[in-house]
């Protein structure tokens, strides 16, 4: 029945706002965490949210007529208390399908956290989760290889693998830059890693870079009989300049190359992945920037989001945190959205910070990586909490080893099997950790120092971001 | 009092991917590592292959993966087997997992010379 044009404002819980709903399968859900303007009831401040990342504008308009806005709108069916906060909120949005173009991560996030995040009657807003319905993620390609082609082609089988962060991160020149890669890789480590800084520079231009690292990477390979990449930086300034050093990587016969998708940005990661995929590469995801949008428990978006966002757009590996290390990471909440990158299915479990039942289908899966203070003693905890589909990455606690980064990398890989065989055995590797590591150095001199330089360390500092409990 | 270097010279080492930086397993710790095979639900499976031809993808089954195999003894005769047939041959197992179709887990028993 055709409607009757009304200017003015309406109160948009009076549109928005339909606990009736029963959402559909295809439909996109979104679990936002609102925190509203004194004196605003919470089913205005919700169907605001769902308004403005929808349909909504502030004032009726004629043209909203033209079409039939029920199919289109978002619809808030659900709010919930937020445990431990009388302030805030969850409400629960469902998105029609048509809302977003296929395969665009870029077009779901400006649609969802667009406007919307800056809105007055909100004084924080903090989208938790998304439910990406089969019909949108089938739209997607994913991950250029997944986990078990990566393992394939990298032939590393029933560990988690092994990587290193050259540093200094910044100041190299090509030809010593190199020769850290060569130390590390004939250590032992499957990988190293372009520092996310390096990209360019006047003291080490990527050509010079990628050509050294090429010979380090080929040398050790042949040295130790074992297969060894270097993660190439191929971040730029534009997707010409990013295409070409990915190129260049390739006719090096480099195994992979790396991307920073958050600074990069959504559109270039998803045409980098797919450019991966056609030509046989493996695509490593830095997350630079990431705790400017996720750490804050109130406002912004919660890393199982951007996590979820990265394993549609693309990537073979994505940094997720420690728990254990000198970075923010909170434990039940990590698992939550590893499982996010690995799984084909992922239950909803509020106690690992995961709101919705999530079905990933076919889509291949993304290796954890974990990367930031850690050392040797960290293995057992390490092992145990990522699983065998992960890369534990080094970068003090390889280089800082006291004979130097080739004999750290051989402490990290006897520590790394230790506890690999132990977990097997059957022991319990983080209760009997210290016990397991101290029975591998007495094979291992370069494990027995290296213990012995961390032993002190620790980064015990209370999380900010914790799951709401 | 003449200098004394504290730094030890890290030797490069030939190895054959996961548990090469670990002392060869005693008869016990292969055991070990069967039962966690097959506690996974994977089918063991032993490969060869000559020293020369490490890094090649595909190295020579010995038989047939042994699909549904639970006693231990039977894989541990087996590896032996596979060894005294090619002696000079790396032997390994693989614990394969039809489920990903991937190695849940891969280690070389017996190194050739």
């Amino acid at each position: 029945m055709a409607k009757k044009y009304e200017s003015g404002v309406k109160e948009y819980r009076d549109t928005y706002w339909t606990p009736d709903y029963i959402p559909l399968d295809t439909d996109l859900l979104a679990c936002f965490k609102c925190t509203g303007q004194e004196g605003v009831p919470r089913e205005e401040v919700a169907a605001a949210v769902a308004a403005e990342s929808s349909t909504g504008t502030w004032s009726a308009v004629w043209s909203e007529l033209l079409t039939d806005l029920d199919f289109y709108k978002g619809r808030c069916y659900r709010i919930e208390d937020v445990p431990g906060d009388k302030e805030a909120f969850y409400a629960f949005i469902a998105y029609p399908l048509d809302l977003f173009e296929e395969g665009s991560i870029t077009n779901v996030l400006t649609s969802l956290v667009g406007n919307v995040f800056g809105f007055k009657a909100l004084r924080h807003l903090r989208l938790e989760d998304i439910r990406f319905p089969m019909a949108f993620i089938k739209t997607c390609m994913g991950p250029p290889n997944g986990i078990v082609v990566e393992r394939d082609r990298m032939n590393k089988y029933g560990r988690p693998l092994l990587g290193c962060t050259i540093k200094p991160k910044l100041g190299l020149s090509g030809k010593n830059y190199g020769r850290v890669v060569y130390e590390c890789l004939r250590g032992g480590l499957d990988f190293t890693k372009d520092d996310e800084n390096i990209n360019s520079q006047p003291f080490q231009r990527w050509q010079n870079r990628f050509e050294f690292v090429a010979e380090a990477t080929n040398l050790a390979q042949q040295e130790t009989g074992e297969k060894k990449g270097h993660y190439l930086n191929c971040t730029a300034a534009t997707p010409e300049e990013m295409y070409e050093r990915a190129e260049f990587a390739k006719e090096l016969g480099q195994p992979i190359i790396m991307h920073d998708y958050i600074t990069g940005g959504f559109t270039a990661n998803t045409g980098l992945a797919k450019w991966c995929r056609k030509n046989g590469m493996l695509l490593h995801i830095h997350r630079a920037m990431h705790a400017v949008i996720d750490r804050h428990p109130k406002h912004g978006i919660h890393f199982r989001v951007l996590a979820k966002c990265l394993r549609l757009s693309g990537g073979d590996q994505l940094h997720t945190g420690t728990v254990v290390g000198k970075l923010e990471g909170d434990r039940q909440s990590t698992l939550g959205y590893i499982d996010q990158l690995r799984e084909s299915f992922v239950p909803e479990d509020r106690s690992r910070g995961n709101f919705f039942d999530q079905d990933w289908g076919s889509m291949g899966g993304v290796f954890a990586v974990a990367s930031g203070g850690i050392h040797c003693w960290h293995m057992p905890a390490l092992v145990a909490i990522f699983g065998d589909d992960s890369v534990l990455q080094f970068g003090g606690g390889t280089h800082g080893h006291p004979w130097g980064s080739a004999a750290g990398a051989a402490a990290n890989r006897v520590a790394l099997e230790a506890c690999v065989k132990a977990r097997n055995a059957g022991r319990e590797i983080e209760r009997e950790g210290r016990d397991i590591l101290l029975e591998a150095a007495k094979h291992s001199p370069e494990l027995a120092i290296a213990l012995e330089t961390w032993k002190e360390i620790k980064f015990e500092f209370d999380t900010v971001d914790k799951l709401d409990t | 009092m003449p200098f004394k270097s504290t730094v030890g010279d890290y030797q490069t080492v030939a190895t054959l991917e996961t548990f090469g930086f670990l002392p060869p397993m005693t008869q016990d710790e292969i055991y070990d590592q069967i039962a966690y095979i097959i506690a996974q639900g994977w089918s063991p499976l032993v490969e060869h292959v000559h020293p020369s031809n490490s890094m090649a993808t595909y190295w020579s089954y010995w038989k047939l993966p042994f699909f549904g195999e639970k006693d231990l003894g039977v894989i541990v005769n087996e590896l032996e087997s596979c060894h005294r047939a090619y002696p000079d041959h790396h032997v390994r197992l693989v614990g394969y997992d039809a489920y990903t179709q991937s190695q849940g887990s891969c280690f070389v028993v017996f190194e050739g010379r």
